[in-house]
């Protein structure tokens, strides 16, 4: 290993790790944001607002199960279902009238829910800061490069983020809905015309894609201190991803997030003071190349 | 436009609604001088979002950053440089104007909503250089008691200034609109393509339209300065940017007065509301959303059409 010390200092390595693990978080809510926009052409402002629910629906969920390995698996299995049940909700209350109207009435929609979510939490869960402990078999840390320890809970991040990525492949490659879900992307009327109600593939999406917001609220609460306004932050940085990657592209949003996760990490590294501006000049760089994305936007 | 196409009523209604703004400080308290103050700038970045985004049909989701940075400029120029007021005044639109002219140059590129949230996304950038440089704008504390001049440090003379100043960029903007420039925005947001084919330059009169806009919303940014001597980061943080949006929505978005009847009604809503729960958002979230599915064309919209349906008979009933 020392020759690779040589090249790359085992702090940088390190770095690259967290760097890693916030990646899977940022992948995993920007997939779900972009599945959403490709399928609905909706910029979901209310995204980060479901993945604040997420959060503080698992400090609940820790809170009544006793913070032990219980509380944080149901955490992760209950939490994303409510947060789909709750965009269900939303989305055939509110939404479905809307799909002919403009955009703009949609995006405006979306940040009225964004708004009205936000009260709520303060309703409900107060305004103090609230923490979710760390499983015990999570807590601690493993050595790693140059025994610099790392925490295992990022470590678990690092797994659950492949595993998310492909269960998504299967779905939007592999099953029918997923097929669906493509060609109404690239073209609703024509999908409409075959006899497939595409206001119920919207709904579907849309779950989908809010389930993906809510899992990765649940995913972030043990990592960082649950409070108001963590989804104005999340939400840039997912309209970021979004965009870098292009328009829809669940690809480009894994591809965006780790320019994203890295370029903050390692920014850190170099300018402690301005590292969160490292992934904002990341983006500028690839939109003044490519100003669509990395990869092809699906509309 | 309600005034021209109804003529004598409203323009009696015009003059009396100018004549109460201007012996306003005279007759109300403090406190309603202090908000009309605000629903006039802030009116006035509403009307200059939507000479972009009703009138050019860009989307500019993230109009707030001019507001801010014409803030921050006067502000700066006051504090750090020491220059007087009235070069600072100048100055603060003059930087709005040109980080209007960068970010149209970089966003123009991409159509509707792409436009969007790259627009978004380069105005955090802004925000987040604010935000984290301490040493210059005062980070998240902002720069507070900046010191005004003694002619218009008082809240009835800082009033004055506010309207005078709003009164003169409506009537400029109301000018550009309805000049040839105005003309070819209007077309380009109806049809682009046909646009370009009758000869018109589309991208760089949509960032001539980004630039103007952004000054306009630069000056509301220097008379919040002058009304409420302070600047914070929050001025550009997105959030406001959509609520600004929603102003254009709620006012009539197709109408040159309507943001600023929509501004209007947002904060004195907001301040009212204010008084009884603290939860402003989930009201105005409610708002807009009836907004939305009932008033697609705003409360000047909506007017507008019942009055055009009393003028004008159709001469075939179905």
């Amino acid at each position: 290993m020392d020759f690779i010390y040589a090249v790359v200092p085992p702090q940088v390595l390190n770095q690259i790790f967290v760097g890693l693990s916030r990646t899977t978080i940022l992948f995993i809510v920007s997939s779900g944001m972009s599945l959403i926009l490709g399928v609905l052409r909706i910029p979901n402002v209310a995204h980060g607002s479901l993945y604040m629910i997420g959060a503080f629906m698992s400090f609940t969920i820790a809170k009544v199960f006793g913070g032990g390995a219980t509380g944080f698996w149901m955490a992760l299995v209950l939490v994303p279902v409510a947060v789909a049940v709750l965009s269900l909700i939303v989305e055939r209350g509110l939404f479905q009238f809307l799909y002919e109207r403009e955009h703009l009435m949609l995006l405006l929609l979306t940040f009225a829910c964004s708004l009205v979510f936000g009260d709520l939490v303060k309703l409900v869960w107060g305004a103090e800061y609230k923490s979710v402990p760390v499983p015990h078999m999570f807590q601690g840390f493993v050595p790693l490069f140059g025994g610099i320890p790392f925490p295992l809970y990022n470590m678990f991040l690092l797994i659950v983020g492949p595993v998310v990525a492909v269960i998504l492949w299967l779905i939007v490659n592999k099953t029918k809905i997923g097929k669906i879900a493509r060609a109404a992307a690239v073209d609703r009327e024509m999908v409409g015309a075959v006899g497939i109600n595409v206001s119920w593939v919207f709904a579907v999406v849309f779950m989908i894609g809010c389930l993906l917001a809510g899992l990765g609220g649940a995913l972030v609460a043990p990592t960082v201190s649950v409070t108001l306004g963590m989804d104005h932050t999340l939400i840039m940085e997912a309209f970021l991803i979004v965009i870098i990657g292009g328009l829809g592209n669940i690809w480009g949003a894994l591809l965006g997030a780790l320019i994203f996760g890295l370029s903050q990490s390692l920014g850190i590294l170099i300018w402690p003071q301005f590292g969160i501006i490292f992934p904002y000049l990341a983006v500028i760089i690839v939109l003044l190349f490519r100003p669509t994305g990395l990869l092809k936007s699906t509309w | 436009m309600i005034k021209d196409m109804l003529g004598g009523r409203s323009r009696i209604a015009g003059i009396v609604l100018l004549v109460f703004l201007f012996f306003l400080p005279l007759i109300m308290p403090r406190f309603y001088v202090y908000m009309a103050s605000i629903i006039l700038l802030t009116g006035l970045l509403a009307t200059s979002l939507n000479f972009v985004l009703g009138y050019g049909g860009v989307f500019q989701f993230h109009h707030c950053v001019f507001y801010g940075a014409g803030a921050y400029g006067t502000a700066l120029m006051l504090t750090k440089g020491g220059f007087p007021l009235w070069i600072s005044f100048i100055v603060g639109p003059f930087v709005s104007a040109l980080l209007g002219l960068i970010m149209g140059i970089i966003c123009v590129r991409l159509s509707k909503l792409y436009f969007g949230m790259l627009q978004i996304s380069l105005g955090s950038l802004v925000w987040v250089i604010v935000y984290r440089w301490y040493s210059f704008t005062g980070g998240d504390d902002g720069i507070h008691g900046i010191t005004m001049p003694d002619i218009i440090s008082s809240y009835g003379n800082a009033y004055y200034f506010t309207l005078v100043v709003t009164l003169l960029c409506l009537f400029v903007m109301y000018r550009m609109i309805k000049s040839p420039f105005g003309s070819a925005l209007q077309g380009i947001r109806d049809n682009p393509i046909r646009s370009e084919m009758i000869g018109i330059n589309v991208r760089r009169h949509q960032v001539m339209a980004l630039t103007i806009a952004g000054f306009f919303a630069g000056v509301a940014g220097a008379l919040f300065v002058v009304v409420d001597n302070t600047v914070f980061p929050d001025m550009l943080f997105w959030t406001l940017s959509l609520e600004a949006v929603i102003m254009c929505l709620l006012g009539g978005w197709f109408t040159f007065l309507g943001p600023m009847l929509g501004a209007a009604i947002i904060i004195a809503l907001r301040t009212f509301v204010s008084t009884y729960t603290v939860y402003w958002a989930l009201v105005l979230g409610i708002i807009m959303v009836f907004a939305i599915f009932y008033l697609p064309t705003g409360v000047l919209g909506y007017i507008e059409e019942k009055m055009n349906k009393k003028m004008i008979e159709p001469v075939i009933k179905e």
